[in-house]
């Protein structure tokens, strides 16, 4: 989709709970997430790169659907027309040892 | 909109990004072209090394600037937190037969000057109790550091776009075309033509393709770099670290987590080529064994994530910078062959002073295009690594 950045998309407008926490595992706020798109952070990946929303151990399982509908109300649009948040492996955290199961082998040559 | 301006850029990586700010800063009308996102490339997705050291010396000249002048006061003045900091670090060696790479390595930062010291591994256990005993020794650079490549090359764009530099993403630039012999237009994969008098291209391994519209072929592979990160750990240490052999490297972030890449130069054989960057079968795991070789403690880290980003890699691993002499008015900023991050900030200035005709901060007569010449497999500028 092409978007021109130089679109206006108004004034950042205070609201009442802008505090509220909507990444509970990086303590995103709301009013955080809406200040970004303000920034120029129009995609669900900018916004994660640059507050760190999702990039915590839920991987943005729990926030994802949030955080989306927040960007696509400031931005006017329409929350399918935002990316969803790109899932990265592992699936669930996994320890270093587990994933370099040869470990031992390979400090012992 | 009116489609025309004094420069466009192709390419939103913080090569493209960091030329478009300092550009608007003179008060050029500049616009970006991106095929994806902002900072979809390499530029987000690499290892967050900032290093003054293990430069060839037509490199270093840039990196010097980057480093010395850029980089320390850059979060300022992109009013947003880069994460840079200098903490130092050790280059590293495992085997005896790789000391000597090291004391090569610091003999070229001494004639640089840049402070470096050849240490043995007790000293570098002293000094990092974390590392391994399979270490024998190390070269320490207390100018080597690292900061966030996302923030960075995000806050150049959110910068930029502030002193109105026009960002037009989704829109795929496919060829270049010349008007009265130099390079004017920009079309997209859209249909849409874009014109300026000056164009930049900073597109990556892409940056071949649109070259070749214009008749310039760049020798370039398109080589798969990947890296991990762990959930966060209680603070350890600062250093970088890396490995001499170049398969390992990282550092724990401001946010606790560690993040480690490298190289095992197999990967460019699997089949991962498929649009999108993926990362390799064996890639992961052999980071994962690397961390728990270097550093032990992290054994029982937890990955949480781990991705994989295109490198531009030319067959002498150096970039190609320059107004190319058959087509004036386009400027190649491409070809970082994995290590343009660091460099990235110095480029901006650079490519600015490139339009605006001002004396260049760094020399680039290195950087031509046609210092590529056939030299038979074994020649001495091939890409495999020399034993
Ligand atoms: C895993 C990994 C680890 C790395 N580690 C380090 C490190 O520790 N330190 C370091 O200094 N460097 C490192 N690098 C290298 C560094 O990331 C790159 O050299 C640097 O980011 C290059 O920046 P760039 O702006 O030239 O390219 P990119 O960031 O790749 O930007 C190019 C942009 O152009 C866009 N584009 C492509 N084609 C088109 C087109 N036709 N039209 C419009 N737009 C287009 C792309 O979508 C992309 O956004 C690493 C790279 C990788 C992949």
């Amino acid at each position: 989709m092409i978007l021109d950045r130089s679109r206006d998309i108004g004034e950042f407008v205070p609201e009442k709970d802008d505090d509220l926490i909507i990444c509970r595992c990086e303590e995103i706020t709301k009013g955080e997430i809406r200040r970004a798109v303000h920034e120029g952070m129009w995609t669900m990946t900018e916004v994660r790169r640059y507050l760190r929303t999702g990039m915590g151990l839920c991987q943005g399982k729990t926030c994802g659907r949030n955080v989306k509908a927040i960007i696509a109300k400031e931005l006017g649009v329409k929350p399918v027309q935002l990316e969803d948040c790109r899932a990265r492996g592992p699936a669930r955290p996994v320890e270093m040892g587990t994933f370099g199961d040869e470990t031992e082998a390979c400090i012992e040559e | 909109m009116n489609n025309t301006a004094d420069v466009i850029i192709i390419g939103s990586g913080i090569v493209g990004g960091s030329a478009a700010y300092y550009m608007a800063k003179k008060g050029l009308k500049v616009l970006v072209l991106e095929k994806d996102m902002i900072g979809h490339g390499a530029s987000s997705r690499n290892g967050a090394g900032v290093r003054i050291s293990g430069r060839v010396d037509s490199e270093f000249g840039i990196a010097r600037v980057a480093i010395r002048e850029i980089w320390p006061t850059l979060s300022e003045e992109l009013e947003v937190d880069t994460e840079y900091e200098k903490p130092g670090s050790f280059l590293m060696a495992v085997k005896e037969e790789q000391m000597a790479a090291l004391h090569r390595s610091c003999e070229r930062a001494l004639k640089q000057e840049i402070e470096a010291e050849v240490i043995d591994g007790d000293e570098l256990r002293r000094r990092c109790p974390y590392i391994s005993e399979k270490v024998v020794g190390a070269v320490w650079y207390p100018e080597d550091g690292f900061a966030n490549p996302m923030k960075t090359t995000l806050g150049y764009y959110k910068q930029g776009r502030k002193l109105g530099v026009r960002y037009v993403t989704g829109e795929e630039a496919v060829e270049i075309r010349k008007c009265r012999g130099r390079a004017r237009q920009v079309v997209t994969a859209a249909g849409n033509i874009y014109e300026a008098d000056k164009i930049i291209v900073a597109a990556g391994f892409e940056s071949r393709a649109l070259m070749k519209t214009v008749g310039i072929h760049l020798p370039f592979l398109e080589r798969i770099d990947e890296c991990l990160i762990t959930e966060p750990q209680p603070p350890m240490f600062r250093y970088r670290l890396s490995c001499v052999d170049g398969n390992f490297y990282g550092h724990q972030t401001q946010h606790g987590s560690f993040i480690f890449g490298g190289n095992t130069n197999m990967e460019r054989y699997e089949d991962t080529y498929a649009g999108q960057p993926r990362n390799t079968a064996s890639s992961v795991s052999d980071k994962a064994r690397n961390a728990a070789l270097f550093v032990p403690a992290l054994r029982g880290a937890k990955i949480v994530r781990y991705w994989a980003g295109w490198l531009d890699s030319t067959i002498d691993r150096l970039p190609v910078i320059q107004e190319i002499p058959e087509v004036p008015g386009l400027i190649s900023a491409c070809g970082f062959s994995g290590h343009g991050f660091a460099l990235g900030p110095g480029m901006g200035r650079l490519l600015t002073e490139m339009v605006t005709g001002e004396p260049l901060c760094a020399d680039i007569s290195a950087f031509q295009y046609d210092r590529f010449h056939a030299e038979g497999c074994f020649g001495p500028r091939t890409n495999y690594p020399k034993v």
